[in-house]
């Protein structure tokens, strides 16, 4: 270890000094320093970086070409029959049709969290509660959300009691037919991330100046007019990040479900079907191609997004 | 009524029907929580209040036997660890980008700003062939590293306070003869004080609740973390809903007392690690 670093340090220093802008003529000591300093910071991140992030990336590439187990030494190239595979297995290609039920959710979610930053953005009371209220979901664990849920969802649970004091009679098992459970699961997510979306929309309501709706207010603008036309413009690049994040969100939906129905009736979703072909059933290089695919997917989006929103504040350089 | 009365009435019940929503699952596990066996038995319903407010049998038992103790303290530990090395390695990789010009310098910012894109539920398949090759696989550092090694958000987060930090600071202090090491120290480090807060509260929360990770790199029972400690009662408590709802609460508490004691900060850094 102590060796590859003093060895890549002394490798950029080399390259560094020869062309380092040199603005005053310091002694070749100090500016040899100068070029390996930032290097010496940057060391430690890299190598983790490289390590966690693009080896991974690249070895993942790799497997999906093959037909590894993920155990045995051996593997064969196959070329892209796992690709193929993923497109016209039909047990396979399912789990996107799941993701869409997210999808539906997300909508749902995201129109909630807007309506309800819109009316916390004014003066209501008991506001900081109610803000905390819809916020908390968010910070809790995940596994023991899946529990409480759990408990909700079953029978004489949560949700059956409290029908019942509305005199509504179920017999009906929530978590018992794919549609229903999905759907359940879908609410599940919604219950749990509408906090986020609400504060980053509330944040972005509460940046734009106050003076705008005083004027508003002057001109004769009602409620519905101050969110047509200061609130909404004013919140556009949060609202299409959400967006963003709803969509590859969706797609990589593995806590609530795996926890609450571990993928049983109808309820796998993409990620859970990776984990499960590659730790379960060892089909590394099949895994490995569908997580490829999902990678692409979700980078596919995130340009998207960039394109839609050019944002300054993302470049660094 | 004027239409400006119902308008107010409708949104105050709304609030109050939201309130109720997030609120009853919550309630209704932390009732269940306080109810004995033979309560339970008896099926007077979900939302009955339970004989005894004050019986935590149910918490001793989640305490003792689903090794909710070893689980705390094997996920003190990785915060600790995971979220020290994050702040040393988010503000030490923004000082050096920020604050250097040196070859490559484009090159290593283009590496971490794609990084940031590649979500890290994809890569796992490959991933764990890697940790697994270091022989970090079920042991405390697999989580360790990769919390250390994955998070590109905090590095934005001190990204954008480094910026902020006027850079004749810098120049000055070199002048008085400080190198490159005691300016990070001395000078950077003590003023990226609230970008530290923000990443120690947004890096801690998502690590405490972290399943996937541990679920994953650490299948040995006495390495479980409070998720997988957690996911663990499913099996030997399968019917015994007062024990698994004492555990989720356990397991919330620490959390909600957290909220209530930096509701500011979080949002904030919430925000921030979002829109980053």
């Amino acid at each position: 270890m102590t060796d590859t670093t003093e060895k890549a340090a002394v490798k950029t220093a080399a390259g560094a000094a020869s062309t380092a802008p040199s603005p005053a003529p310091a002694p070749r000591g100090t500016r040899v320093w100068r070029g390996v300093t930032p290097w010496l910071f940057l060391i430690a991140p890299l190598a983790l970086l490289i390590t966690f992030t693009y080896a991974p990336v690249a070895n993942m590439l790799a497997y999906s070409l093959t037909d590894w187990d993920g155990v045995s030494p051996e593997l064969r190239y196959i070329g892209a029959e796992n690709y193929a595979e993923i497109f016209t297995r039909e047990d396979l290609f399912r789990v996107f049709f799941v993701s869409g039920y997210y999808l539906a959710a997300s909508a749902v979610q995201i129109v909630a969290a807007l309506y309800f930053a819109t009316i916390l953005s004014f003066n209501v009371r008991f506001r900081n509660f109610f803000k905390g209220v819809l916020f908390f979901p968010y910070l809790i664990n995940g596994v023991a959300i899946g529990f409480v849920f759990l408990y909700f969802f079953q029978d004489g649970g949560t949700l059956d009691s409290v029908l019942n004091l509305f005199g509504v009679e179920t017999e009906h098992a929530w978590l018992g037919t794919p549609v229903s459970a999905n759907t359940s699961l879908a609410g599940v997510s919604v219950w749990r991330y509408l906090g986020l979306n609400f504060v980053l929309f509330l944040g972005a309501i509460q940046s734009i100046p106050g003076e705008l709706y005083e004027a508003a207010e002057l001109d004769g603008a009602n409620r519905w007019h101050q969110f047509r036309y200061i609130i909404a413009p004013g919140i556009k690049p949060v609202l299409t990040l959400t967006v963003i994040l709803s969509i590859s969100g969706s797609l990589s939906v593995f806590e609530v479900p795996y926890i609450m129905t571990g993928g049983a009736t109808g309820t796998e979703t993409f990620v859970i079907q990776t984990v499960n072909l590659a730790f379960r059933f060892g089909k590394t290089g099949l895994a490995s191609a569908a997580a490829v695919v999902l990678l692409l997917i979700i980078l596919l989006v995130t340009w998207i997004q960039r394109r839609l929103v050019p944002d300054d504040k993302v470049d660094l350089v | 009524m004027t239409r400006r009365t119902v308008a107010r009435t409708l949104v105050y019940l709304s609030l109050i029907a939201a309130t109720v929503v997030v609120l009853l699952p919550l309630l209704v596990v932390l009732l269940t929580s306080l109810k004995s066996e033979k309560e339970m038995a008896d099926a007077s319903g979900a939302l009955s209040l339970p004989d005894n407010l004050l019986n935590f049998h149910n918490y001793v038992a989640a305490f003792r036997d689903g090794e909710m103790l070893s689980a705390f303290a094997n996920t003190a530990i990785i915060l600790l660890v995971s979220v020290g090395g994050t702040v040393l390695i988010g503000s030490m990789t923004a000082y050096a980008i920020d604050r250097f010009t040196f070859r490559l310098r484009k090159l290593v910012v283009a590496l971490f700003l794609i990084a940031a894109l590649v979500p890290g539920v994809t890569t796992q398949v490959a991933t764990f062939q890697i940790v697994n090759s270091f022989g970090m696989f079920d042991s405390l550092w697999a989580p360790i590293a990769l919390y250390m090694g994955t998070d590109i958000v905090s590095i934005y987060i001190f990204l954008q306070f480094v910026r902020s930090i006027p850079v004749s600071l810098d120049e000055s202090a070199r002048l008085d003869g400080a190198n490159a090491f005691t300016i990070y120290r001395k000078i950077i480090f003590p003023l990226l004080k609230p970008a530290i807060a923000t990443v120690v509260i947004v890096k801690g929360i998502t690590v405490y609740n972290d399943f996937y990770i541990p679920f994953l790199y650490m299948p040995s029972e006495d390495l479980g973390v409070i998720s997988t400690s957690l996911f663990r009662f499913r099996g030997p408590y399968a019917a015994h809903w007062e024990v698994i709802s004492a555990g989720a609460i356990l397991v919330i508490l620490p959390t909600l007392v957290v909220f209530l004691s930096l509701q500011r900060f979080i949002y904030n850094g919430f925000m921030r690690g979002a829109t980053r």
